[in-house]
């Protein structure tokens, strides 16, 4: 095992005996338990900047080893994957502060604790997999150690929404199994290559691989909300705070996703995929749960449940990108799973702030909340105007590449979904803005946390304005190098010129 | 060339250690089973390092060869065999020796009925003649039948006869068709029939019935009630022995002698119909398992669900090509191998659980997530390998079945190892769910000792980890067999 092996194995490692280590505490070891959680976080984001960096200069970094004969065991740090990981890595490190403030006094934080790690741990790996067989592998380690996330309040509510979300992703999972098996026995071990590996096959096994394509998008698409797909994403939001805003906004939603662009770009390929015709339904599945989404997320008065239909609406961004035959389109979709983590945790943390300071739940109760927690507003205000498209915010870049790459594919009818979609964006979220900055609260707030210095305990506010900053700044310095615009390029010049 | 010599010692010495134990006072006993615990896992290892070395060999007890001496053959699958009844028995008894430790009488008989049941199953596992295997089949049920009755209750001694009956009749089929083949062949050994066997009407007859009498050992459904009442029913440890190694045994001989016979003996048509109960077993086992109340009779009726998955080796095996076939081979020991681990973990860490709540009810679970997390999580990654889902030795077991009906063309078998895998999620997350939901604030259950949780978390440990190493012990299970040196 060489250097660059070990590296890749120890951003894996640094999650999993996190996780490893949190479960074997007592309940009571708070610093100890936050110290490892932190330090293990801040040690995976170092390491993943030097892959990034290595990644950049064209060095392989490859661990593997055999399982089974004929299927490996692979990781890799390629482009596209490194960039999930650098996602994942930097968002768990302001959710692990976010989560130590807002389970304070909580029970069953170790148990909470652990199994957030694995969750980071299965995302690194379904980020890094080198092939079918390991991705499926972590996909499936996510789904299970998400569970006992959603249902981690012990309340009927949570743990029938657990019950829902299991139905939804162990379905998906065997389904995606069986896709994955099928295409085992017919081309042997899949591993992901620039430009897929399918083109090659007999004309005769076409209408299988379309039945296979079909059997893993549905499969990656219950994670990733695909309508009608979607219906446990809502009801998953009775978890903790962190879990919507880590877990329900980036990992488990961007793991199907990603899973998508995997299967389109780097086992079908997506010169090949168009050739057989897939491109087209899947850009209309997503143009649809675009609409439906966002539609929804109108008539939601429980801010988290608003969001998680935005979050519904906005991952389908991701899909219709990668749809969209041409590298703008690429750029526009890869560049959303970035963009959309940044500001859809934002939004996240801010919903948790009201509701753990202001008691506030509903969008309804949220008059006058801009007086009294003005920096979490100001926050909140900049996801939202990302989430519709408004420049100079990250959400615009996106919208931007999506539009020029839909008239470049010849599918002009998705810019209208994109400008409809816009439009029901402001449609729910500028009344938001409106009740919090220009209405005024007329009862005092009941208050939740004991505040101290600032408006909102620090664990709390500090990961708040710094997603929001870099959800900002992804969109004021989309043109520098490392941006990840930037990276969207790099990943698009080398999946379309392999 | 230890290796070599440890073959007799595996019967040997734990017939030797049940003589002494039945003698010696009944307070030296665990002491005497815990010493004689070690040797014997020596020898066990020994033996598989040899094969593994050297190769398949086979070794005439007192240079007696057949058919006046009795011949033991050890190939990677009988190795593999022999080693993996020596890990979870070895498991089984520290953790029995610390459960038993405050029933007496119970314990006291323990000792001398696990040292038999040990040299029936390595009997079973060795044997090189259908004969010898009865014998092996006798002693390891009737002295099964003695653990499961040293509960000592009334249900417990009812299901112990009802066992012991089923075990009888097995027994007697098993050896009817025995006496036939040897009747009609003149030889009892493997590699005797291997070579005379044909397909007549007396051969038939033979293998219905030596199939009938090991599908009622093997409690395959629509034969199984006699199972969950006897494991669900016995002491912890009984049940994890029982359900991870005993039903193995006669799986074991069955599938062994449908190898020997080979494709010209054994029907298509009766691999269809074993492959039809077994998925019979999948969903009725699965089905009534998500039904149960009683923690140990839900993990009972997981193990009839279990059993059915081995039986798809029959028609994956029979008349499919060679690289289906290796994958059915593959795959069916890999799943006997993770369910033997995983099962002996659920029910070791299903008795935790009943220990720390003091009741066996899934109801009274609730709120134990918060209190009990270590016995709850070896659970968990016991029944993670149940579900079929990764990182586990069940997954991979799956994947290499799933491979083999796609390659064979027999798409029906994938339906039963999806909607098998969903069943078993539903009664393993049905307990997950009671246990997560918040209950009392304040602890009233009681902590198990600690040997009891580390026990069940190893066995399920190695449930999980065999899996992603899967293809070193396949290369050595593959040894001596039809599929090649591997």
């Amino acid at each position: 095992m060489d250097w660059n092996s070990l590296i890749l194995f120890a951003v894996l490692a640094t999650s999993l005996v996190a996780s490893a280590v949190i479960f074997l505490l007592a309940e009571s070891r708070v610093t100890l338990r936050s110290t490892i959680n932190l330090a293990a976080a801040v040690l995976k984001l170092l390491l993943v900047l030097w892959i990034i960096w290595g990644v950049y200069q064209n060095i392989e970094y490859e661990l593997r080893f055999t399982i089974i004969d004929g299927v490996d065991f692979i990781l890799r740090a390629d482009a596209l994957g490194i960039m999930f990981v650098g996602l994942s890595s930097l968002l768990w490190l302001f959710t692990t502060l976010y989560a130590i403030g807002y389970l304070e006094k909580a029970p069953n934080r170790s148990r909470f604790f652990g199994f957030f790690s694995l969750c980071v741990a299965s995302t690194v790996g379904i980020a890094l997999a080198g092939n079918l067989f390991t991705f499926l592998l972590f996909y499936e380690l996510l789904t299970l150690s998400t569970y006992p996330l959603v249902v981690h309040r012990g309340t009927r509510e949570s743990l029938r929404a657990g019950q829902i979300y299991l139905y939804y992703t162990l379905g998906g999972g065997a389904l995606l199994l069986f896709g994955v098996v099928a295409l085992h026995v017919l081309v042997g071990d899949t591993e992901f290559i620039p430009g897929g590996s399918l083109s090659g096959l007999d004309p005769t096994l076409y209408p299988l691989l379309i039945g296979i394509f079909l059997m893993m998008v549905i499969g990656l698409g219950v994670k990733a909300a695909l309508f009608p797909l979607h219906a446990w994403l809502p009801m998953a939001m009775v978890a903790p705070a962190p879990v919507s805003a880590l877990l329900h906004a980036v990992a488990v939603v961007k793991a199907g996703a990603f899973g998508i662009a995997r299967v389109v770009y780097d086992v079908y390929g997506i010169e090949f995929a168009f050739s057989l015709g897939l491109l087209g339904p899947l850009a209309v599945a997503a143009s649809i749960t675009i609409l439906y989404g966002s539609l929804r997320a109108l008539a939601q008065d429980d801010l988290k449940k608003r969001l998680a239909f935005s979050t519904i609406s906005q991952v389908s961004y991701i899909i219709l990108g990668i749809s969209l035959f041409g590298p703008i389109g690429t750029i526009g979709g890869l560049v959303h799973l970035l963009h959309q983590g940044l500001m859809k945790i934002t939004l996240f943390f801010c919903a948790g702030n009201y509701a753990e300071t202001l008691g506030v739940h509903k969008v309804s109760e949220l008059d006058g909340a801009g007086q009294r927690m003005p920096a979490t507003s100001v926050a909140f205000t900049l996801g939202a105007f990302g989430m519709i498209g408004i420049p100079p915010m990250a959400g615009f870049i996106s919208k931007w590449y999506l539009g020029i790459g839909a008239l470049e594919a010849g599918m002009n009818w998705v810019l209208g979904v994109l400008i409809v979609s816009s439009l029901l964006n402001a449609a729910y979220f500028l009344p938001i803005l409106y009740r919090i900055w220009f209405r005024r609260r007329e009862r005092p707030w009941c208050e939740g946390k004991v505040v101290g210095r600032f408006e909102t305990p620090a664990l709390l506010l500090i990961p708040t304005l710094a997603t929001a900053a870099f959800a900002l700044a992804a969109g004021l310095f989309a043109g520098m190098p490392f941006s990840p615009l930037y990276w969207a390029q790099i990943i698009v010049s080398r999946e379309y010129l392999p | 060339m230890i290796g070599f010599w440890s073959v007799p010692l595996l019967f040997a010495l734990p017939l030797a250690l049940g003589i002494v134990s039945l003698l010696a006072p009944p307070a030296w006993r665990a002491r005497l089973g815990l010493a004689g615990l070690l040797p014997l896992l020596a020898a066990s290892i020994a033996v598989f390092a040899h094969l593994v070395l050297d190769g398949p060999h086979t070794y005439a007890l007192g240079n007696w060869n057949a058919p006046l001496g009795i011949n033991l053959a050890v190939d990677g699958l009988a190795a593999g065999m022999v080693l993996l009844t020596a890990v979870v028995s070895s498991l089984c008894a520290i953790y029995a020796w610390v459960y038993l430790r405050d029933q007496p009488a119970s314990s006291s008989f323990f000792w001398p009925l696990l040292w038999f049941l040990w040299a029936g199953m390595n009997g079973i596992w060795l044997a090189e003649d259908i004969f010898n295997l009865y014998v092996g089949l006798e002693v390891m049920g009737l002295a099964a039948v003695g653990l499961v009755a040293l509960k000592a209750t009334p249900q417990a001694l009812a299901a112990a006869m009802r066992y012991l009956l089923a075990a009888l009749l097995g027994s007697l089929a098993y050896l009817l068709g025995v006496a036939l083949l040897y009747a009609s062949y003149g030889t009892l050994s493997m590699a005797g029939l291997q070579e005379a066997a044909t397909a007549d009407v007396t051969t038939q007859v033979a293998l219905a019935l030596i199939i009938l009498g090991l599908l009622l050992k093997t409690a395959l459904f629509p034969l199984h009630a006699w199972l969950p009442p006897a494991h669900g029913g016995a002491l912890t440890p009984v049940s994890a022995l029982l359900s991870a190694l005993v039903v193995k045994g006669s799986f074991y001989i069955l599938l062994r002698i449908w190898m020997v016979l080979g494709t010209e003996v054994t029907p298509f048509a009766t691999a269809q119909l074993l492959g039809i109960l077994g998925a019979g077993a999948v969903f009725y086992g699965g089905w009534m398992a998500w039904r149960q109340h009683h923690l140990k009779q839900l993990v009972a009726y997981s193990t009839v669900a279990q059993i059915g998955y081995l039986f798809l080796f029959f028609p994956l095996v029979t008349g499919t090509g060679p690289e289906a076939a290796r994958l059915a081979w593959d795959g069916t020991l890999m799943m006997l191998i993770a369910h033997a681990l995983a099962k002996a973990a659920l029910f070791l860490s299903a008795g935790n659980l009943i220990l720390a709540v003091g009741s066996a009810h899934i109801g009274h679970l609730v709120g134990i997530s918060r209190f009990r997390p270590m016995s709850l999580f070896s659970f968990g990654l016991a029944g993670v390998s149940l579900m079929g889902l990764p990182p586990s030795g069940g997954f991979t077991g799956k994947w290499l079945l799933l491979n083999s009906a796609i390659l064979s063309g027999q798409w029906w078998w994938l339906i039963v190892l999806f909607l098998g895998g969903l069943l078993s999620a539903a009664y393993i997350f049905k307990v997950f769910r009671m246990a997560f939901r918040e209950g009392p604030q304040v602890d009233h259950s009681v902590t198990p000792p600690l040997t009891l949780d580390v026990t069940a978390l190893m066995l399920a440990a190695s449930a999980i980890l065999i899996g992603l190493t899967a293809h070193l012990p396949l290369a050595w299970l593959r040894i001596g067999s039809p599929f090649g040196a591997g």
